[in-house]
């Protein structure tokens, strides 16, 4: 994986504020839903759809391709609308999110739309799922050569099921398995530090005998070392710490934690959509 | 298709957690993509044979039932067919939201071994006696319910679930039980049928007709009930449901116009169990009294299986009770 040049990391970061207004237009069109979360992770999305995968949009169960697995199902937005801009579906179909009757469900449900690997909501199921399907993958001598992201969020690791989850991982070294964890801070209750406090997170992950790196998780040259770094780990697994701001983009949602579990209202999305815009705008002249 | 020793001589017993390691092997001897997930109860639940045997395709999750369900999903998600084991009241009870998330509603063919059900578990008492498992696995779309009434046909139903696309649940004991299925017993695709009919010594009519409907190791005690009751002039007819879901819908609608009244055996909650299944059904369709027999509304608790039939009333002898508290 090459590092990224400055053209490079300017189309993502144009691609990834795409992805933030559709996040947006489609929440407020919804009128529930996760508004932090998905801004929050829309560089890492980005990141994985248009640089790092492997995997074909107009055959989303090809055989091959590598898998996502996204254990906060709650930021489906986020998945839902990188989806639709890579390709998997139309972007207009982004307003039916919740809807009677819509593919995209308010959490994801993998029968209703290809391209989704699992059904996610209740929270701490995605690693196992991970490691399951990576179990079988080092059954069949990895071929082909796949890997298997889990898209975590750090409030979700209050959950049990997540550190049964990650003895397991540590048990078999299962070196595709490379998990991201949002470290936004914030939970539905609070900031993670005073709900149910997860520090010093490196350190309980490195005692469980992982590589962890931390990075900034709106830095694009970052993601991709990391990820670039976890596949050359051949010893043990690499799990990745991606430190995001929550609501990411609109400064009015930023860092907020009561932004985890609601939706913009007509007003607050126009001046969210003006404010998205206007960095597109500035990323654009800045750099020319 | 009962065992023609049966009643005659001393039973030949089996667990049914025996009849699914037998079965078990063969389907992984038929099937390559077959492979088997436990948590710390290896030789409790019966998969020591597989794991011998496939030890590559074996594995050992240890005591993480709740992660166990997501690995078994997101092998099936590759393809695969797991059978996850551990002892019932953790495996469907504890891991339930798990189960009906990532399996049942994500719709893959993890096959779900809930082992020591039941008051025959004895001793270990209350916490490890699964009472309830059939109640929760039964109200979860997508699911299908098994529960075998000997080893015989706890081989049978492992083999077709290993073959069938949906997640399942298959039900299994500890105690070794009478072998009531003839060696040639072959899997019917889950129908329920008539074990046994009631004969009148005269080759008459018999002035009552009950029917008995019952799954699992517990219908021995209701064969034994219907014997009793032929001296009795009481015509008992004894059918075996060994798949609770889907429900065999059609049989229960033709068996229930020809009997007075139908008695459910099970070795479970009343609630939710095989009898809830079967008044649910038959109250909409064709009302006929009910009378459900199994635990009701307590937990069990330590003792020897037999002193516990006694206790909450599964016996042969509580069978026959209920059924002439029916005609009376």
């Amino acid at each position: 994986m090459h590092s990224l040049t400055d053209v490079e990391v300017q189309a993502l970061t144009l691609r990834a504020e795409d992805i933030r207004e559709s996040i947006v237009k489609m929440l407020v069109e919804a009128g529930s839903g996760h508004t932090a979360g998905p801004l929050g992770m829309a560089d890492v999305f980005t990141a994985l759809y248009f640089r790092i995968l492997n995997h074909n949009p107009r055959h989303p169960d090809w055989i091959q391709r590598d898998r996502v697995i996204l254990s906060n199902g709650h930021i489906v937005p986020v998945l839902y609308a990188t989806m639709a801009h890579a390709g998997y579906f139309s972007v207009s179909e982004l307003k039916t999110l919740r809807r009677f009757g819509s593919r995209l469900q308010g959490h994801p449900h993998r029968e209703s739309l290809p391209g989704l690997e699992t059904t996610s909501g209740p929270l701490g199921c995605g690693l196992s799922q991970a490691i399951g399907m990576a179990l079988m993958d080092r059954l069949e001598g990895h071929k082909p050569n796949r890997y298997f992201y889990c898209l975590m969020s750090d409030g979700e690791l209050d959950e049990g099921q997540n550190w049964e989850s990650l003895l397991l991982l540590n048990k078999y070294k299962l070196t595709k398995v490379i998990p991201i964890i949002d470290r936004n801070t914030i939970q539905i209750d609070g900031y993670t530090e005073d709900v149910l406090p997860l520090e010093s997170l490196k350190d309980k992950l490195e005692s469980f005998n992982f590589h962890v790196i931390e990075i900034d998780g709106h830095d694009f040259r970052d993601i991709m070392r990391a990820v670039g770094a976890a596949k050359n780990s051949l010893d043990k697994p690499t799990v990745i710490i991606a430190h995001t701001i929550p609501g990411k983009g609109v400064t009015a949602f930023e860092g907020d934690f009561r932004w985890h579990g609601k939706t913009p209202n007509e007003e607050e999305a126009k001046k969210a959509l003006k404010e998205l815009r206007t960095f597109k705008g500035k990323v654009l002249h800045g750099e020319a | 298709m009962l065992r023609k020793t049966l009643f005659t001589v001393k039973e030949e017993e089996r667990a049914t957690r025996d009849g699914f390691s037998d079965g078990l092997v063969q389907a992984a001897d038929d099937n390559s993509k077959v492979v088997a997930l436990c948590a710390d109860l290896t030789e409790s639940v019966r998969m020591e044979a597989f794991r011998t045997k496939y030890p590559n395709r074996f594995f050992e999750v240890g005591i993480t039932e709740q992660a166990m369900s997501g690995v078994a999903s997101g092998m099936a998600a590759m393809g695969y067919v797991p059978f996850m084991a551990s002892y019932a009241m953790f495996s469907p009870g504890r891991n339930w939201e798990q189960i009906r998330t990532t399996i049942a509603y994500n719709n893959v063919p993890v096959k779900i071994v809930g082992a020591h059900t039941g008051l025959s578990v004895g001793p270990d008492g209350a916490t490890h006696q699964a009472l309830e498992d059939i109640a929760l696995m039964r109200m979860v779309p997508n699911m299908e319910v098994f529960v075998p009434c000997d080893a015989i046909e706890a081989t049978a139903i492992t083999q077709h679930i290993a073959k069938t696309v949906k997640p399942s649940y298959l039900r299994l004991t500890r105690e070794k039980t009478p072998l009531i299925l003839s060696d040639e017993y072959e899997w019917n695709g889950g129908k329920a049928y008539i074990m046994s009919f009631p004969r009148h010594k005269h080759g008459g009519d018999f002035m009552h007709s009950v029917g008995i409907i019952a799954c699992g190791p517990v219908i021995y005690e209701a064969l034994k009930a219907a014997k009793e009751l032929e001296k009795e002039n009481i015509g008992v007819t004894v059918v075996n449901m060994p798949q609770v879901k889907p429900l065999d819908g059609g049989f229960l609608l033709r068996f229930a116009k020809d009997v007075k009244a139908i008695v459910t055996v099970e070795e479970a909650q009343t609630a939710g169990g095989l009898g809830g299944a079967v008044s649910e059904f038959l109250s909409e369709h064709h009302p006929i009294r009910i009378i459900r027999v199994g635990v009701e509304d307590r937990f069990g608790q330590s003792g020897k299986p037999q002193e516990l039939y006694e206790e909450y009333g599964l016996t042969a002898k509580h069978i026959a009770e209920k059924i002439r508290s029916v005609i009376r």
